[in-house]
């Protein structure tokens, strides 16, 4: 493997001056993907910045005012978290299922977003659970909305320098629920062909929709918020006619590329299935029933 | 080239110092450097399961751990499953169901089983499988794997009981 250097900083002031001091530093928490891409030469940093000490991006904060996640916090953390799994339970869907077990043990949600993968499985969650990004460089901090995030396949906004420190949710509304699913032809183990994320809120009768955000991943060169998708449900009673519009307005912002995954045909079509059985399990979570994500069911 | 680093770690049990380079994986240390050659390497991407070890007890890829992110925690490797001769029971079920042909992936699969069943005793095939889904093997077809997994369950519930 290529030879860089490494430092484990324990405050975040040191870690953004190593950021902003090398000619290049990368940020390194679970490793499971940059320690393959510094093998495979994707990636050729001269100094890995060990960023897993840092109590600021190991964080995992539930407050009546919301959810603050460290950017370095492994997926088991987020699976064993009982305020998580409750009111943030499309992120728990998702971090289910981004590798196998001992992936999960290491894999931080902020890596899964700083990868920017276009079918990365933590960022439809993210997305649909309207999480910020909380960003820092030595200058200060800024933040930016999930979606505005990434900005092609592997490309984000952070520039040399910045590090991703925390996401942060809003609070969960009153009968609100969130469901992310992909498709994959195996069980588990796999890349999403398509994943869809949502998070809906329903009136008190339980029967109309209030407010929705839904996100699909692999379905063009970032992850998108399917804004029409949503809009198409607030204010309808939830029933298959409101289902069918949303699933026709995110199905028109979906240009998926043919790959050997799928061709762009069956990925639109994948859209659509995906997203009622998405809606249907977030609605029933929304009403309090239980429905459990058993991947490759 | 960087400067080397001393990493003390715990292995098997027993405090471990060992110099490396930062780009050395865990699992290129405890093969090339400790000698502790159990460990498997397969893909050396984090697809296959073979070079799996525990970490703070949770189960972990070593081809995706630098060595120097070991500093500190306590590693298990293969080489410390058996107490003494004796094989455990997870081991014994694996060479009873030959659950193993060229045994390339064997050291993962009974490392991510020692941490399944420390988590849950009593999983159930499903459990198993999916638990079981980042260790690859390319010659058994999985089902004696299985099936040994289920069995070294009963064995080691058994054991606790006497
Ligand atoms: S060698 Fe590490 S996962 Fe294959
Ligand atoms: S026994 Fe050969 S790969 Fe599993």
């Amino acid at each position: 493997m290529r030879d860089f250097d490494y430092a484990v900083p324990s405050t975040l002031t040191d870690a953004l001056a190593l950021m902003a001091g090398a000619s290049v530093a990368r940020p390194l928490a679970g490793g499971t993907d940059l320690i393959d891409h510094v093998r495979t030469g994707r990636l050729a940093p001269d100094l890995l910045v060990d960023i897993k000490k840092l109590p600021e991006l190991n964080r995992l904060e539930a407050s009546p005012s919301g959810l603050r996640l460290g950017a370095s916090v492994p997926c088991w953390k987020v699976i064993a978290s009982t305020e998580i799994s409750r009111d943030y339970t499309a992120l728990v869907d998702s971090c289910r299922i981004i590798g196998g077990i001992q992936i999960q043990n290491r894999a931080s949600v902020g890596g899964n977003l700083c990868n920017s993968g276009p079918a990365a499985d933590s960022i439809p969650s993210l997305i649909a659970l309207g999480a910020q990004c909380v960003i820092a460089s030595k200058d200060g901090t800024r933040e930016v909305p999930v979606e505005a995030f990434c900005t092609g396949p592997g490309k984000n906004v952070l520039q040399p320098g910045e590090l991703l420190v925390e996401l942060k949710f809003p609070a969960r509304a009153v009968r609100s629920g969130s469901h992310y699913r992909r498709f994959i032809p195996r069980n588990e183990m796999d890349i999403a062909v398509v994943g869809v994320g949502a998070s809906v809120t329903l009136d008190e009768s339980g029967q109309r929709i209030t407010d929705a955000r839904i996100a699909l991943g692999a379905v063009g060169p970032t992850p998108l918020l399917a804004t029409d998708a949503a809009q198409a449900l607030i204010g309808q009673a939830f029933d298959e006619v409101a289902i069918a519009k949303s699933v026709a307005a995110a199905k028109a912002i979906a240009t998926p590329i043919s790959d050997m995954r799928g061709t762009a045909e069956y990925r639109v079509h994948l859209v659509g299935v995906l997203l009622a059985r998405v809606l249907k399990a977030a609605v029933a979570r929304a009403r309090g029933e239980t429905f459990t994500y058993q991947p490759g069911h | 080239m960087a400067k080397k680093r001393v990493v003390s770690i715990k292995l098997n049990g027993d405090p471990v110092e060992f110099l490396c380079e930062p780009r050395q994986t865990l699992l290129e240390v405890l093969r090339d450097t400790l000698d502790m050659t159990g460990t498997k390497e397969g893909c050396s991407n984090g697809n296959c399961g073979a070079c799996t070890v525990l970490m703070d007890g949770r189960p972990v890829t070593s081809c995706l751990v630098l060595a120097v992110e070991a500093e500190g925690a306590e590693v298990r490797t293969v080489e410390g499953v058996a107490c003494g001769s004796h094989l455990a029971p997870v081991q014994q079920a694996f060479l009873e169901g030959a659950a193993l042909q060229c045994g390339i992936c064997t050291p993962g699969f009974i490392m991510q089983t020692e941490a399944l069943l420390a988590e849950n005793p009593s999983p159930t095939e499903e459990q198993v499988r999916f638990y079981l889904a980042g260790n690859l093997c390319r010659c058994t077809g999985y089902d004696k794997i299985v099936r040994a997994v289920m069995c070294a369950a009963d064995k080691r519930r058994a054991a606790m009981d006497d």
